[in-house]
């Protein structure tokens, strides 16, 4: 058992953390007041592979795993949470059910253009009445000819308005329940499918959140993601995998947060000394950063064990649930640490407060992770 | 078109901080890093593989953890690197590490060797031009810019305190490049895959060709006499006086500080 | 390598378009000082053409001999035809030391002349002494100016060196001053010259990144309003500084964002740098706190700003600036 990173993995944290410390962090107070989608963030990301890092090089991705990828996540979130997810959503939740469960013919045709980042990539499950309860889809797809035409609605889906391709799950059998959701990739151009209002978020509001709206879209039968009526396992899994990233992000902000505040304390003077002179601002770091490492470790025990092919989505489940409440904790501890600056837009942990509150709450909410944690233990 | 590039690992000088007790360097934790004018050296001969499909090798001297930055080179997209390291060259001040370099590159075929101006930890830009001398080619330190006629001729800016000029010479030329040349590229995710599937060619004295007299302690003709921490800031002083009294206050203090004459 | 046989300190006079370089002043003001104390002779190196009425100032400010070289080789600066000049200068006369400008033309010819020559060089000193051998020894700063370095050359000459324009100071000329003006004659191998220069342009470099600067001159709420701005640039550029701010006064719109000083704003650690009118709110202090000399003044005494300055001056700020402004202008 080793912990350590390879040299291989210290230098590609050395190269992500230059990125996001000099592109990225430059525009993350903007992209938050502006509620504005990074797209160069996106173009300088696609050109030197951060948009496919754990796709292999023959679908032309960089080849790395999925340590490097959560590695990638974590550190852009760091600085800017809405970059983390853009990057997240793109890699897990729509290149990665691709390259798992595609045709060869299907990677052959997106993922190139996805892990080039040449196209952004988006996952549409969540509907208005049918959240954790994902059975309650009401998008269909009827089977007319060589095609599918479906019908109905997706919310908050991150990256909507920038995706080129999108991975969705709509009823093929609706007497069937889960058994009877499918998974179909549609492009951004299809006739009737079109996209809906953008959420105002509470955080991570540069990420381009809007519903999807499906009139009569037709799709080749070529378009159906594995097999008919399996949907809900594609979806679950994908979930599992979307779980490493969205850790990976709420790791970043708590990281984020802590480094900011510890750049304050020593800098802010009250009654003569800087406030890191006081044990209570000890103690509060020390937890904070305690928490985060054990995060880190959580995280980086699920990707490994994806990446071995082991099975990780317990591990996907710790390593959320874990990092999500850390990073609340710990950016409500910063902010704390700031006094009334830090409630301020003058400083970042205002904005990796409303960042944090996300993680405990998409891809799963904590109450799911415990749930599926819990279901492990009693079965 | 060959291009050879030297680049040298440094420790980030901004990270350096005194230790206020004891007035001692803390490098402790301080990460270390590609020189930053060697990253635009490198940048710049990137760009011309780009353009001109150029054959771009990096040698750096230094110990074994120096692997990293033709690693990182590699990630960048060179064709080529060598370590030069052997105890021989220990202890070198910049005569004797030119003289070691230029031993090295008397083995590679080059149309063009660039090096960084200066590396941040000593500040010297003095390797380049050395290098230059010893291998009796023409040098343009202080490059800002270049341009390459395809053929075998090079026109370059060179930056000067007024402004620039503009200088012609053939190749094979030993140039210096600023940082503020260019933006050096990021390492891509798909090179760093590949940088640790790649040869690093090390290469010690018996590789090179050079006197060895030249080399190391011995063939350093400067040594260090001491090294000695800048004084802390003294605490600072106030006044309040009348404005001419003020200006004259500040006017001696920059003289002192050597600000004025 | 006799070193007895080596005597003399040589400055190398740059000249730019004729016109001679302080620099080489101050060179020629602190050769003046050691070869004082080492009883020894100073001997100005003045290359380039048509230069010769440059020569008797050289002796005014320090130098016993002017080794003149007039050639049209020599016109402009390139390295090859200098560093053969100086090369022949030093096999000939033997040279005990050598001082050098490290301006971008000295820092090009130095290393370059050390490396035919086999000597070492000792680069952008800030202080050259004497030794108990009577050697030189040259101190610098290294590892971006966290730690001070003294360089000595024991067994090889010429000792050279290259020295930081504005670092040294150059003597009062002596009209008086008696020496020797030589035309010295050089044997160029222009096989060797391989590099052509096409053009030298000058350019006002108004783009510059605050955080390059070595000077900064920066404002905040106590510069009040545009007046105030424009009475700083004044200052800026008698001082050849650049112009910073807080950012109060970059909401404010009176200077950009680039310039902006702070958490928000870029951090700077220029070797001065003025804070005037500015209260030193801890997201502005972050920002440039690790200057090496801060100056501060506000009319707040206990403005926190005066916890990090050198020097604080309690008063007027636009006072002060136009009252340096005009003694600086002097």
């Amino acid at each position: 058992m080793d912990f350590s990173l390879t040299n291989e993995q210290e230098l590609f944290q050395q190269m992500i953390r230059d990125f996001a410390e000099n592109e990225v962090k430059p525009l993350a107070a903007e992209v938050d007041d502006l509620e504005r989608f990074p797209i160069e963030t996106v173009e300088k990301m696609a050109k030197i592979g951060i948009m496919g890092i754990p796709i292999p090089k023959q679908y032309g991705g960089a080849g790395g795993n999925n340590l490097m990828y959560a590695m990638a996540v974590e550190e852009l979130s760091v600085v800017c949470a809405t970059t983390g997810v853009i990057v997240s959503a793109h890699t897990s939740l729509c290149a990665a059910p691709i390259l798992e469960n595609g045709t060869e013919a299907q990677k052959q045709k997106y993922l190139p253009k996805l892990a080039s980042g040449e196209w952004v990539g988006a996952f549409g499950l969540t509907e208005p009445n049918a959240g954790t309860d994902a059975a309650g889809q009401q998008t269909i797809a009827v089977e007319d000819g060589d095609n599918y035409i479906i019908n109905g609605s997706k919310i908050f889906i991150t990256n909507a308005e920038f995706a080129h391709v999108y991975v969705i799950f709509a009823m093929t059998d609706k007497s069937k329940g889960t058994r009877g959701i499918s998974a179909f990739i549609i492009e951004k151009d299809t006739p009737g499918f079109s996209i809906g209002k953008k959420e105002k978020k509470m955080g991570i509001r540069g990420s381009a959140t809007c519903e999807l709206i499906f009139e009569n879209v037709v799709i080749p039968k070529e378009n159906l993601l594995g097999k008919l009526h399996k949907g809900f396992g594609i979806a679950m899994k994908t979930l599992d995998g979307g779980r490493i990233g969205i850790a990976a992000q709420a790791l970043g902000i708590a990281q984020g947060a802590i480094s900011e505040t510890v750049k304050y304390v020593k800098e802010r003077k009250q009654f003569g000394r800087p406030i890191s002179g006081f044990q209570n601002t000890q103690f509060q770091l020390a937890d904070m950063n305690t928490k985060t490492e054990a995060s880190r470790m959580l995280v980086r025990k699920a990707a490994n064990k994806k990446d071995k092919k082991l099975p990780y989505s317990v591990d996907a489940a710790m390593a959320k649930l874990y990092a999500a409440e850390t990073a609340m904790e710990v950016t409500n501890k910063a902010v704390q640490l700031h006094g009334g600056y830090g409630y301020t837009r003058e400083y970042p942990v205002e904005r990796m407060m409303r960042d944090a509150k996300i993680t405990e709450i998409y891809e799963g909410t904590s109450e799911v992770q415990r749930m599926v944690i819990s279901a492990n233990m009693l079965k | 078109m060959k291009i050879v590039v030297c680049i040298k690992q440094v420790p980030d000088t901004t990270e350096i901080k005194i230790d206020p007790k004891t007035g001692t360097l803390i490098r402790d934790g301080v990460p270390s890093i590609m020189n930053p004018d060697d990253k635009s050296g490198l940048e710049m001969a990137l760009q011309l593989k780009d353009e001109y499909g150029a054959h771009v090798t990096v040698i750096t001297m230094g110990p074994p953890q120096a692997e990293l930055i033709l690693r990182e080179a590699y990630a960048m997209g060179v064709d080529r690197a060598i370590h030069l390291t052997d105890r021989k060259f220990a202890g070198a001040d910049t005569l004797a590490t030119s003289h070691a370099l230029a031993g090295a590159l008397r083995k590679i075929d080059f149309d063009l060797l660039i090096t960084g101006r200066q590396a941040i930890d000593g500040d010297t830009a003095q390797v380049g031009p050395q290098i230059a001398e010893h291998l009796d080619l023409p040098q343009v330190s202080y490059l800002q810019d270049l341009k390459f006629d395809g053929v075998k001729t090079f026109t370059m800016k060179r930056h000067i305190e007024e402004g620039y000029q503009m200088l012609e010479v053939d190749a094979p030329c030993v140039v210096t490049v600023l940082s503020s040349a260019n933006k050096a590229r990021y390492m891509s995710v798909g090179g760093i895959v590949d940088a640790y599937q790649k040869e690093v060619e090390v290469w010690g004295f018996n590789e090179i060709e050079v006197d060895e007299a030249n080399l190391g302690l011995k063939g350093s003709p400067t040594s260090v006499y001491k090294a000695f921490a800048r004084g802390l800031k003294p605490a600072g002083e106030l006044y309040e006086v009348e404005t001419d009294e003020a200006v004259g206050i500040i006017i001696k203090k920059l003289k002192e500080k050597f600000i004025l004459n | 390598m006799n070193l007895e046989e080596y005597k003399g300190i040589y400055v190398f006079i740059e000249q730019r378009e004729g016109e001679i370089q302080n620099v080489a002043l101050e060179l020629l003001g602190q050769a003046r000082k050691l070869a004082d104390q080492l009883n020894d002779k100073v001997y100005a190196m003045l290359f380039g053409h048509k230069i010769a009425d440059k020569a008797k100032a050289l002796i005014a400010h320090g130098a016993d001999e002017v080794l003149l070289v007039d050639a049209p080789e020599l016109k402009d600066y390139t390295t090859e035809p200098y560093a053969q000049a100086i090369c022949q200068i030093i096999r000939e006369r033997k040279p005990e030391s050598l001082l050098i400008g490290a301006t971008t033309i000295g820092r090009d010819l130095g290393p370059r002349v050390s490396a035919r020559v086999g000597t070492g060089l000792t680069a952008d000193c800030t202080k050259i002494e004497i030794g108990e051998k009577n050697e030189m020894l040259m101190t610098r700063p290294a590892f971006g100016g966290n730690l001070m370095a003294t360089i000595v050359c024991k067994n090889h000459r010429p000792q050279m060196g290259t020295v930081r324009p504005g670092v040294l100071f150059a003597m009062d000329a002596d009209a008086n001053r008696k020496g020797e003006i030589v035309n010295y004659e050089v044997k160029f191998d222009s096989s060797k010259f391989r590099v052509k220069l096409l053009e030298t342009v000058k350019e006002e470099n108004d783009l510059i990144d605050i955080t390059e600067a070595k000077i900064l001159v920066s404002g905040g709420r106590g510069i009040g309003n545009k007046e105030g701005f424009a009475a700083m640039d004044g200052l800026a550029k008698t001082l050849e500084a650049e112009v910073s701010a807080s950012r109060a006064m970059v909401d404010a719109g009176y200077i950009g964002h680039e310039r902006q000083v702070g958490q928000t704003g870029k951090t700077v650690r220029p070797d001065l740098y003025f804070a005037f009118g500015i209260s030193g709110a801890i997201q502005h202090v972050a920002g440039m706190e690790d200057s090496d000399l801060i100056i501060a003044v506000n009319k707040d005494k206990y403005a926190p700003i005066f916890q990090v300055a050198d020097l604080g001056i309690v008063g007027d700020a636009k006072q002060i600036i136009s009252k340096l402004t005009e003694r600086l202008g002097k």
